[in-house]
C-alpha cells in the first residue's frame, strides 16, 4: 500500500512528474512556436476586425463629443416643453466651436439619422450664427428656422446624448425607438430590412437543397468510378475553382440573359415564344442557379471524402442478404453518409448567407441578399457603423444556426475529410 | 434429404473484364449439396471472380450458372437467396450487432418474436451470447468475424459464399476460427464455397478442393488427394513443399518410367508423361525421401548437406541432390542419431510411386 502511494523518483531523485513536465516542456513550446504565425495572423485578422466591429456597431460617441455641453446642460431638461435658454446658450456654444473647426456638417449628417430635417437647418444656422448677438440664445436660434422651435427636434439632439446605442441594430430589423422611448416597428413601406434576412435564409436554404441534390449523385460516381475516370470527373468538380469567381459569374449572364444562349435555346426547341423569353437572371432565379454553381464543390468534397471511406463491400453485403437496391442504399449507404451531408450542408449554407458577389451581379433587384445591404452601406452611405451592425447580426446567425446543428446532429458527426 | 451433386454447377462458364483477357476460362464446376468446397488459388487467378459471378455481383461472359437445378444468371443478387461472408466481414458500422443481424430477416419481413428467435439461435452457434447490443466498431476482429458468419447464416440460405473471411486475423485465431466454421457447416449441412490463397486453411477445412490458376481449375479433389496426388506441376508446387527434378523420360514400362537427369537416372511414376523422349518434372514430397533407409527403396542416391535448419519438432536439411541444389529434407528430432553435419555426404532413397513425373514446367 505505502510502497504505491510514494512518490516514484527518477534516478537521479528527481520527481517523475516534475522530470516529465521538464521533458515535454520543449516540446510544448516548439508546437507553440509552430502554430504562433497562424495565431498572430487569426488574431490580427479575425479576432481584432470583429471586435472593432462590434464595437463601431454600437459606438455613439460622435455626436457626445461633438456636443458636450449641450447635453450637459440638458441633463435638467425634463424633455415636455422646449428647453431653455442654459441648453441653447450651451449649444450655441459647442456649434460656434464646430463651426470654426468645420465639422458642422458632420453633425448635420449624423442628426439626420435621427430624424429627417436637420441638414438644412444647420446649414441655415451656421449662416445666421456669424450674425448673432450676445444673450438671449433661444430667440435668435428659434427665429432662424421653424424647426428650432419644435421640441421634436431637441429631442431628437438629445436621444443622441448616450455614447452607446443599439438602435443599429434595432434599424436592422425595420425597428425603432420612438419619441416615447418604446420599441416600434417602422411602417410597413420602409421595412426592407426584414424582406432581405428572409429572402436571405430562403435562398441559402433552396441553394443548399439545390447542392446537396445535385452533388450526392455526383459525389458518388468520384467514389466508386475507377481511378482514371473519377480523376478527370474530380478536375470538372474543381475547375470552378481555379476560374475567377467574377468569371463565372459574367458566364452565367451571358447564359442567362434573355438574349442569352439558354434562352435562344429554348425558343430554338419552341419551348418558349421568341417574343415571350423568360426572365432567369436579374430576379432569384439568377441567384438560385448561379450560387449553387458556385457552391457545388463545397457540398462534392465533403461527400466525397465520406463516400470514399465507405467499402463497396457494404452495399453488397446489404444486397446478398436481401434487400433490393434501393434498401440497401437507403439502410446502408445513406446513413453512413450523413456526416457528409451535416458538413456539406453546413458549410454551403453558411457560405451562402453570407454571398455577396454574385447576387449583386445576377441577383437583380429581387435576388440580392442582405450581404449586399451591407456592401451598400459600408460604399455608399458610409454609415459603417449600421453596415457593422448588420455584419454582426448575420454572424450571430450562423452561430445560432451552428449551435441548433450541434443540438440537432452533433458537431463531431461533422466529417470534412 | 437426398443430396443433389450438382446443387451448384459451372457450366462452361467464361469471364473477361475488358473483351481481352479472360479472367475465367471455360469453368466447369459441380458442387453438391452440403459440400464445403474451397476454391483455392494465388491472387489474379479467377476464384473471387467465380464466387463473385455465383453471388451475383458479376455476370458470366459466357455460359450459365445454375443452382439448384435454376439458371440464376439473370437473379438480381437479392433474390438469389445466397448467404455470403465478405473479406473484410462488411458488417454496418451504424447498426448493432442485433441490428445486423436482424437486416436480412427484416426484408423478408419474418415477424419479430420469429426473428428474435433465429438471431439467438445464430449468435450462441458463434457464441457470441450477449453481445447483441454492442456496436461492430466495439468488438474484436474475431467477433466481427463471427458475427459476420451469423448474419449470413441468419436467414438459413441454403448456400453460403465465403470470400477470405480469414484473411484479417492473426495466425492464431485464423486457426481456431478455422474449426470453428468446419464445426458449424458440420452441425448445420449447409452448403459452403470458400475462398482463400492459404492451402493450409484450404486443407484444413474442405471436403474438395478447387486449385484455380489461369482462370482454370487445375485439379479438383479431395484435400489428402489434392496433396498426395498432384495432377501437375502447378498444383504440386502450389499446395505443400515439394522437391522437384526437371529431365527427360528415357524409358516407360510397367507403370514406371526412367528419368535422365544430366548423368543420373532416377525411377518415377509416369502420371503425365506418355512415352520416351518427353520433358518432365519429377516431383517428390519432402517427407516422402528418408535418410540412408532401412527397407528397400528404388531410389537410392547420395547428397551433400549445404545446409540445416532447426525447426523445433524437426530439422530441415537442403541437400544437393543429383544437380538440385534446393532439395529439401525433413528429419523428425525425435529418435534419429543420425550423421547430419554440414557437409557430409549421406545415402537418400524414396519409392518410385512417390515419384510423380508431371509436365514439365
Amino acid at each position: 500500500m505505502s510502497s504505491e502511494t510514494k512518490q516514484i523518483l527518477t534516478t537521479d531523485g528527481i520527481p517523475l512528474e516534475v522530470s516529465l513536465k521538464k521533458a515535454e516542456r520543449k516540446n510544448k513550446i516548439k508546437a507553440f512556436l509552430l502554430v504562433a504565425p497562424l495565431l498572430f495572423f487569426l488574431i490580427i485578422t479575425y479576432v481584432f476586425p470583429i471586435g472593432d466591429m462590434l464595437f463601431r456597431s454600437v459606438d455613439d460617441k460622435m455626436v457626445t463629443q461633438m456636443l458636450p455641453k449641450t447635453f450637459k446642460a440638458m441633463e435638467n431638461w425634463d424633455g415636455q416643453d422646449l428647453p431653455d435658454e442654459e441648453v441653447f446658450a450651451a449649444f450655441h456654444e459647442d456649434f460656434i466651436k464646430l463651426v470654426e473647426d468645420k465639422r458642422e456638417g458632420k453633425l448635420s449628417t449624423q442628426l439626420n439619422y435621427t430624424k429627417n430635417g436637420f441638414k438644412s437647418i444647420i446649414k441655415k444656422l451656421r449662416r445666421a450664427s456669424k450674425k448673432f448677438e450676445e444673450g438671449n440664445y433661444k430667440e435668435q436660434i428659434m427665429s432662424v428656422h421653424k424647426r428650432w422651435a419644435d421640441v421634436e427636434y431637441w429631442r431628437a439632439i438629445q436621444r443622441r446624448a448616450p455614447e452607446f446605442t443599439g438602435q443599429k441594430y434595432l434599424k436592422g430589423m425595420d425597428m425603432y425607438v420612438n419619441e416615447e422611448g418604446k420599441i416600434v416597428s417602422v411602417e410597413e413601406d420602409r421595412r426592407i430590412h426584414r424582406v432581405l434576412w428572409l429572402r436571405t435564409l430562403e435562398i441559402a436554404f433552396f441553394v443548399t437543397v439545390f447542392c446537396f441534390l445535385m452533388a450526392y449523385p455526383i459525389a458518388h460516381l468520384l467514389a466508386t468510378l475507377p481511378m482514371k475516370y473519377s480523376n478527370l470527373l474530380m478536375i470538372c468538380v474543381l475547375l470552378p475553382f481555379w476560374t475567377s469567381l467574377l468569371v463565372r459569374t459574367a458566364s452565367w449572364m451571358i447564359l442567362l440573359q434573355q438574349q442569352g444562349i439558354v434562352n435562344d435555346f429554348f425558343v430554338g426547341i419552341g419551348l418558349v415564344a421568341d417574343d415571350n423569353r423568360p426572365e432567369m437572371m436579374y430576379n432569384k432565379t439568377g441567384s438560385y442557379v448561379a450560387m449553387t454553381q458556385i457552391l457545388l464543390p463545397f457540398m462534392v468534397l465533403p461527400l466525397y471524402s465520406v463516400m470514399k471511406t465507405i467499402s463497396p463491400s457494404l452495399m453488397r453485403a446489404g444486397k446478398s442478404l436481401g434487400g433490393t437496391p434501393f434498401v440497401a442504399f437507403w439502410k446502408v449507404y445513406f446513413p453512413l453518409t450523413i456526416p457528409g451531408i451535416g458538413a456539406g450542408c453546413l458549410l454551403v449554407f453558411i457560405l451562402a448567407i453570407g454571398y455577396y458577389i454574385t447576387p449583386a451581379l445576377v441577383g437583380g433587384a429581387s435576388g440580392t441578399l442582405i450581404s449586399n445591404q451591407i456592401a451598400f452601406h459600408m460604399k455608399s452611405t458610409l454609415d459603417w457603423s449600421f453596415a457593422s451592425a448588420m455584419g454582426l447580426m448575420l454572424l450571430s446567425g450562423v452561430l445560432v444556426i451552428y449551435w441548433l446543428y450541434n443540438k440537432i446532429v452533433g458537431i463531431d458527426n461533422i466529417k470534412l475529410g | 434429404m437426398v443430396s443433389k451433386k450438382d446443387f451448384v454447377k459451372f457450366d462452361q462458364v467464361d469471364k473477361s473484364y475488358d473483351g481481352k483477357v479472360l479472367v475465367v476460362k471455360d469453368l466447369q464446376l459441380d458442387i453438391a449439396e452440403g459440400e464445403f468446397i474451397t476454391m483455392l488459388g494465388p491472387s489474379g487467378s479467377g476464384k473471387t471472380t467465380c464466387l463473385m459471378m455465383l453471388a451475383g455481383f458479376e455476370t458470366p461472359t459466357n455460359g450459365e450458372i445454375y443452382l439448384d437445378g435454376k439458371a440464376i444468371s439473370s437473379i438480381p443478387p437479392h433474390k438469389r437467396g445466397i448467404g455470403m461472408v465478405f473479406q473484410n466481414y462488411a458488417l454496418f458500422p451504424h447498426m448493432t450487432v442485433y441490428e445486423n443481424l436482424a437486416f436480412p430477416l427484416r426484408v423478408r419481413k419474418i415477424p419479430k418474436d420469429e426473428a428474435d428467435k433465429k438471431i439467438d439461435k445464430a449468435l450462441s452457434m458463434v457464441s457470441l451470447q450477449g453481445f447483441a447490443a454492442r456496436m461492430p466498431g466495439q468488438l474484436s476482429g474475431g467477433q466481427q468475424q463471427r458475427v459476420a458468419v451469423a448474419r449470413s447464416l441468419v436467414f438459413d440460405p441454403q448456400l453460403v459464399l465465403m470470400d477470405e473471411p480469414l484473411g484479417a486475423l492473426d495466425k492464431n485465431l485464423r486457426e481456431s476460427m478455422q474449426y470453428e466454421i468446419k464445426h458449424i457447416h458440420e452441425s448445420i449441412g449447409v452448403t459452403v464455397v470458400y475462398v482463400t490463397h492459404d492451402q493450409s486453411e484450404a486443407l484444413t477445412m474442405s471436403n474438395r478442393i478447387a486449385v484455380f490458376n489461369d482462370g482454370k481449375v487445375q485439379q479438383l479433389s479431395s484435400p489428402d488427394e489434392l496433396y498426395e496426388k498432384p495432377v501437375n506441376s502447378f498444383v504440386a508446387e502450389f499446395i505443400g513443399e515439394n522437391n522437384t527434378f526437371g529431365g527427360e523420360v528415357s524409358d516407360i514400362s510397367g507403370g514406371k518410367c526412367k528419368v535422365k537427369l544430366g548423368n543420373a537416372e532416377i525411377l518415377a511414376n509416369p502420371i503425365s508423361v506418355k512415352g520416351k523422349g518427353e520433358r518432365t518434372t519429377v516431383s517428390l514430397r519432402p517427407e516422402r525421401a528418408l535418410i540412408n533407409p532401412s527397407t528397400k527403396m528404388d531410389n537410392l542416391h547420395k547428397g551433400k548437406i549445404e545446409e540445416v535448419i532447426y525447426h523445433g519438432d524437426h530439422t530441415r536439411l537442403r541437400i544437393n541432390l543429383l544437380g538440385n541444389p534446393e532439395f529439401i529434407l525433413k528429419v523428425p528430432n525425435s529418435s534419429s542419431n543420425l550423421d547430419i553435419k554440414l557437409g557430409n555426404e549421406i545415402n537418400i532413397g524414396w519409392n518410385s510411386d512417390d515419384a510423380r513425373a508431371l509436365d514439365p514446367k
